[in-house]
């Protein structure tokens, strides 16, 4: 299937283009989570009847797994508020770019820090404590507050987003998963990006900004670090930019040999079957040791969560990928050409699809259980007592339990079939068997439906 | 030789067989069942209940610290109980598989997740997926090797 190019599309082009239809979603979106962060401060502290628990845990978190990554893989980037008052700030300009610059620091983020290691970790910090983040507003509201003062903060003394790109940790996962989307932003002529003067995509110009997450579009091949901020088709002179639809997982034909966008995949991996298990599971003490941070239980559970994570999941997917290179013939020149290590990192692309359906699977159980509060929450969003819609006091009722199972196996079965197809596509290239890796898909999947059914 | 849909159409259909064809009945006749369930901050004791298909059963529900619910997923049936009182849920496990029981009265910060397990007779849907699973792994090198080779070929033939 080719690329559909959507910018062909007059609207949509214009809106893209301009700069106040995505101005207007910010504005809400900011309002949205500064009101997120002010009802876990002072709001009632009961999570289910508190907007910042129920609008960011559940009403924000099904839209994002269920719908906005799998079908729009960093959509949520080109709306995401955190940014903004510190973006607004390095550039001295809400639209477009002012005559006169700021004077901001405006440093390179030192190269030791450009990887995904650091939103590895900053995921990890919020994994460990999420029994409490999830369920207990003030925290909720302080970790809001944090990420946006951050995002403030790096603004200042870094150039372009530095947050968004090297710290906040949704924005890792994201970009993992964004790969197998069917949108992309991609340049349409690669010569004319050659001999393109002053690179205005990057650089910037009076008519935009250089791209904020540090990307020259004219060298994108895959989705992962594209914010879809829509900077570029603004700044761009000869119309060279284009967002297409695209088959799904395009991106995965081109496996990735960086560790730390390997890492990444286990992280979601493992953290999804192992919230799996604690959250949704029915044993009691694994969730009083994953919320009784501090105790001994929780350095208990934390280890454990950091061994899954780090030492079970990735040493098995290494004998899983030292198996056919162990097994090659001497003379198999492309099997033995590459490094374990490589190897390691190409074929953890086949865990991106298995990832992205064991969180839709996992989503679906806490959604469609919990999506009730919402109507209680819109009407009293801080547990005044108020009833602002009349729905202040609606029954909680899980919804859909009929079909939970069967589309939480469709995904994980579908996950499974996608994971095995990149898998295999994977090592045609290299010219070894992909079964070793299939059986570790499979193994983790079977774990995952008995976590779930 | 066989076409691609032919081959999918045979996957499909085999992958129905697999999730949808009826099991044997299980023979185990009716029994009545009584659990005493303790409900505490956030846990119930014992947190997995198991029951044959058309058993009768009473759970008699304990609160030990704060009011706390049980809603029996599938079932939509619900009971609750005060702190240091009892209430009492009979119903007749007429559907089979496994469903979460959880707690349906705010009774704290971890409450949306304190959850049980009641599974009624085998778990069918658990197996029917792995078995769908396995069909995958199973099923895949064949199917795939041979689209490869139909694809390969319509490429020899565009090339000629």
């Amino acid at each position: 299937m080719n690329r559909i190019e959507l910018t062909c599309n007059p609207f949509i082009k214009s809106a893209l283009k301009n700069r106040y239809p995505q101005l207007a979603v910010f504005i809400v979106m900011l309002i949205g989570y500064i009101f997120a962060i002010l009802a876990g401060l002072i709001g009632t502290p009961v999570g289910s009847h508190n907007f910042s628990i129920v609008f960011v845990w559940i009403a924000w978190w099904a839209i994002l797994i269920l719908v906005a990554v799998p079908f729009f893989g960093r959509g949520w980037c080109a709306v995401c508020p955190i940014p903004l008052p510190g973006e607004w700030l390095q550039r001295g300009a809400v639209l477009a770019p002012p005559e006169k610059k700021p004077t901001w620091l405006n440093l390179r983020v030192p190269k030791v820090f450009r990887n995904i290691w650091l939103q590895n970790i900053s995921f990890l910090l919020l994994a460990l404590f999420s029994s409490v983040l999830l369920t207990t507003p003030n925290i909720t509201g302080i970790v809001l507050a944090a990420m946006l003062f951050a995002a403030i903060g790096l603004s200042t003394i870094f150039e372009r987003r530095a947050f968004c790109r090297y710290l906040c940790p949704v924005g890792g996962f994201i970009g993992l998963y964004s790969q197998t989307a069917p949108i992309e932003l991609r340049i349409k002529d690669k010569q004319v990006c050659v001999k393109c003067e002053g690179k205005p995509c990057y650089n910037g110009s009076s008519a935009g900004y250089g791209c904020p997450w540090d990307v020259f579009p004219g060298g994108l091949t895959k989705n992962t670090y594209c914010g879809l901020c829509m900077e570029c088709i603004r700044t761009c002179p000869h119309d060279n930019i284009a967002v297409n639809l695209r088959p799904f997982s395009a991106d995965l034909a081109r496996p990735s040999t960086r560790m730390d966008e390997a890492f990444k995949a286990f992280i979601m991996l493992g953290s999804a079957m192992i919230y799996a298990g604690v959250l949704l599971g029915p044993w009691g003490a694994l969730k009083d040791a994953a919320y009784n941070v501090g105790s001994s239980a929780w350095f208990i559970y934390a280890a454990v969560f950091l061994a899954i994570i780090f030492g079970v999941l990735p040493g098995l997917f290494t004998v899983a990928v030292y198996l056919p290179i162990a097994f090659a013939p001497r003379n198999h020149v492309t099997t033995r050409s590459k490094s374990l290590r490589q190897r390691f990192a190409q074929f953890s692309n086949s865990l991106i699809p298995l990832g992205l359906m064991f969180w839709v699977a996992f989503s679906l159980s806490f959604v469609l259980t919990n999506a009730s509060y919402i109507l209680g929450a819109l009407s009293d969003p801080l547990g005044l007592g108020w009833n602002l819609f009349g729905t202040a006091n609606a029954a909680w009722q899980p919804m859909l339990t009929s079909i939970l199972a069967p589309a939480q196996t469709l995904a994980l079965v579908g996950g499974l079939i996608w994971s095995a197809r990149t898998a295999q596509k994977a090592a045609n290239e290299v010219k070894v068997s992909p079964t070793p890796v299939i059986l570790y898909c499979f193994i983790a999947t079977s774990l995952m439906l008995w976590l779930l059914l | 030789m066989m076409k691609k849909r032919t081959a999918w159409i045979l996957l499909g259909f085999l992958s129905t067989v697999v999730a949808f064809a009826p099991l044997p009945a299980q023979s185990a006749a009716p029994q009545t069942r009584t659990f005493k369930l303790d409900a505490r901050q956030f846990a119930y004791s014992p947190s997995e209940l198991k029951v044959n298909a058309g058993d009768t059963v009473t759970i008699q529900l304990v609160s030990a610290d704060v009011v706390h619910g049980l809603y029996v997923d599938g079932y939509d049936i619900s009971v609750e109980a005060d702190p240091g009182q009892s209430a009492t849920l009979t119903f007749v496990a007429a559907r089979s598989g496994s469903f979460r029981f959880r707690c349906n009265v705010t009774c704290g910060a971890m409450h949306p997740f304190m959850i049980g397990k009641l599974t009624v007779g085998a778990n069918d849907w658990f197996y029917r997926s792995i078995g769908l699973a396995s069909f995958v792994v199973v099923g895949f090198f064949p199917l795939s090797s041979f689209l490869n080779q139909r694809k390969k070929k319509d490429e020899r033939d565009i090339a000629f």
